[in-house]
């Protein structure tokens, strides 16, 4: 995972300004797997007042995999992130998860002043997903 | 002689300021517009000279912020041509003046089976406080739906008016779509049927007329930060007769005149409705702003702003795939949009990385959603200082993020 974090960082740092980061999230988001139809149920959906997210949340062998989606691209950078430091860890990992990640890639700011985007619904959502998986 | 308006510009020292390197484009003004030199000059002079709290003190200073306050309430009656000034009081802005009303108003000559009309095309601000008071007062809450073009329907507002309404309750322009209502004819089919007229004018006073008397307005209200005042500072204007009639809002020092266990009785408007140690700086700086506008010329201002929409409409227009939201009758200083197939957020987050500030999202105004049938849209507003660099700019940026939006598409 540190080494994971340790590459984001690196390939944020290329990046010039602004423009070009939210391009580069754009693009995660592209890469991000496709989220099956079928899972984006009510009850998976995380609303934002500015954009959705989906997440469907399972417990495998004490392991947290997911499938996410959003409606707006760039919070889809972003939960291509989190896909990318978090799905298919360990529980215990999973539960030490932090999003200072945002803020050392510098988006936190731009992120955390729009209420409701989802991130720390989306943290939430993880987080109790690891818990219930761990007392299973 | 009236100055020119594009020379307004140089008045606001936050319009040179760089955002993500680029200069900043400021299209949010319908949320809070920016304050020239002379406004941020007189709140720094009220703190550096004169700070000190009204109606009390006996020396020099006092007597100065005192003066200076009470002034600022005789240019704010002027600016709206209320008949008197203790018609003015004080708040801290639109939302808290439409909730003063709704109490107190409400408290006293709203009962059960009384009914309240809105609009569809509210701000929260003048469609919440209503809707509690008639959960209180088990009064009916009842809607005026617009119609395709954002224009309200009056055919239905007549219907819904009868003798158990008491209050109407509409704003002058709409802070979503931009909608001029014809409130003036709104008010006086509502005082035919006996109601009064609460008009919510936080996105006209500083565009379009703003005459209380002309328009026979039993409240008016407004925020000072949407009129190149500062923050913190609101008006309500009241008829005199309806605000006798009101008892306090908010109770405790300044809004009494003798206070005994067994008997407290209220001081005169417009006191009675100012209770607490005002923002004494905030009309003070409100009246700096007034002054300001008033150095231009209404009616060239106004044609100014109107043409500027006009060239924001006919660009937007262009762009392939954009959708602009109503098309009313008259419209004052706002640009409604979405672009198919991409999120209104994305579109402000990357029209922020080139320094183009907008709001995007519901805007206070859920009703309108719902009816439109959109989860939200983006919503660039234009001040006196707007010119067409903004619009240019605004286009440009929608351009860039259709391309790197769909762009992504493709690769994907
Ligand atoms: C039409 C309208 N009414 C009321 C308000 C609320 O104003 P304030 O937040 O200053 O109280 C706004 C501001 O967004 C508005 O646009």
């Amino acid at each position: 995972m540190d080494k994971r974090r340790a590459q984001l960082l690196e390939d944020f740092d290329l990046l010039e300004n602004w423009e070009e980061k939210y391009d580069y999230l754009i693009e995660l988001g592209f890469d991000l797997a496709e989220m099956p139809q079928v899972l984006k149920t009510e009850e998976n959906l995380v609303k934002g007042c500015q954009s959705s997210v989906w997440f469907d949340i399972r417990c495998e062998n004490g392991k947290i995999n997911f499938d996410a989606d959003s409606d707006s691209l760039i919070v889809k950078g972003i939960v291509a992130i989190v896909d990318y430091l978090y799905n298919g860890q360990s529980a215990e990992d999973v539960l030490k998860a932090d999003l200072s990640i945002f803020e050392e890639l510098g988006l936190w700011q731009h992120l955390s002043s729009q209420r409701g985007n989802g991130l720390m619904a989306m943290l939430a959502h993880l987080k109790k997903a690891a818990t219930d998986c761990l007392s299973q | 002689m009236a100055r020119d308006i594009l020379s307004a510009r140089q008045d606001f020292p936050i319009l040179d300021i760089q955002v993500n390197e680029r200069p900043l484009v400021y299209l949010d003004n319908a949320a809070t517009t920016q304050k020239p030199q002379v406004v941020i000059d007189t709140l720094r002079d009220y703190y550096t000279r004169y700070n000190a709290n009204i109606h009390r003190g006996n020396y020099a200073i006092a007597y100065e912020a005192t003066e200076a306050y009470e002034k600022a309430r005789a240019k704010v009656a002027s600016y709206i041509n209320a008949e008197h000034k203790h018609e003015i009081i004080f708040t801290r802005g639109t939302t808290e003046s439409i909730n003063l009303v709704a109490y107190s108003f409400g408290e006293r000559f709203v009962g059960e089976g009384d009914e309240i009309i809105v609009t569809q095309l509210e701000h929260h601000s003048n469609y919440v406080p209503w809707k509690l008071l008639c959960e209180r007062k088990k009064a009916k809450f009842q809607v005026v739906p617009f119609d395709e073009n954002g224009d309200l329907d009056l055919e239905v507002y007549k219907s819904l008016l009868n003798e158990k309404t008491r209050v109407v309750a509409v704003n002058h322009v709409s802070n979503s779509l931009g909608t001029i209502n014809p409130v003036k004819e709104i008010i006086q089919l509502a005082h035919d049927a006996g109601a009064v007229v609460l008009v919510d004018a936080a996105q006209a006073v500083q565009h379009i007329e703003h005459d209380v008397q002309a328009l026979d307005a039993d409240f008016y209200a407004f925020s000072g930060h949407k009129m190149y005042g500062p923050m913190g500072v609101g008006v309500l204007y009241g008829k005199e007769k309806w605000l006798d009639a009101m008892p306090p809002f908010l109770s405790g020092g300044e809004m009494i005149s003798n206070v005994t266990p067994e008997k407290i009785s209220f001081n005169v408007l417009p006191y009675k409705f100012e209770a607490g140690t005002p923002n004494v700086p905030g009309p003070i700086g409100l009246a700096a702003a007034i002054d300001y506008l008033q150095e231009f010329d209404e009616q060239e201002l106004r044609a100014y702003e109107d043409t500027l929409l006009n060239y924001g409409i006919g660009k937007l227009k262009e762009i392939p795939g954009l959708t602009l939201y109503g098309n009313p009758k008259q419209r004052s200083s706002i640009l409604p949009f979405n672009i198919e197939g991409i999120q209104h957020f994305d579109l402000g987050v990357l029209f922020d990385a080139r320094g183009v500030a907008v709001r995007t999202g519901q805007h206070c105004t859920q009703p309108i959603m719902d009816a439109l049938k959109v989860p939200g849209f983006v919503r660039a507003s234009l001040a006196l200082y707007s010119n067409r660099d903004d619009i240019d700019a605004l286009v440009e940026s929608i351009q860039r993020a259709i391309k790197m939006l769909k762009g992504a598409k493709k690769h994907g």
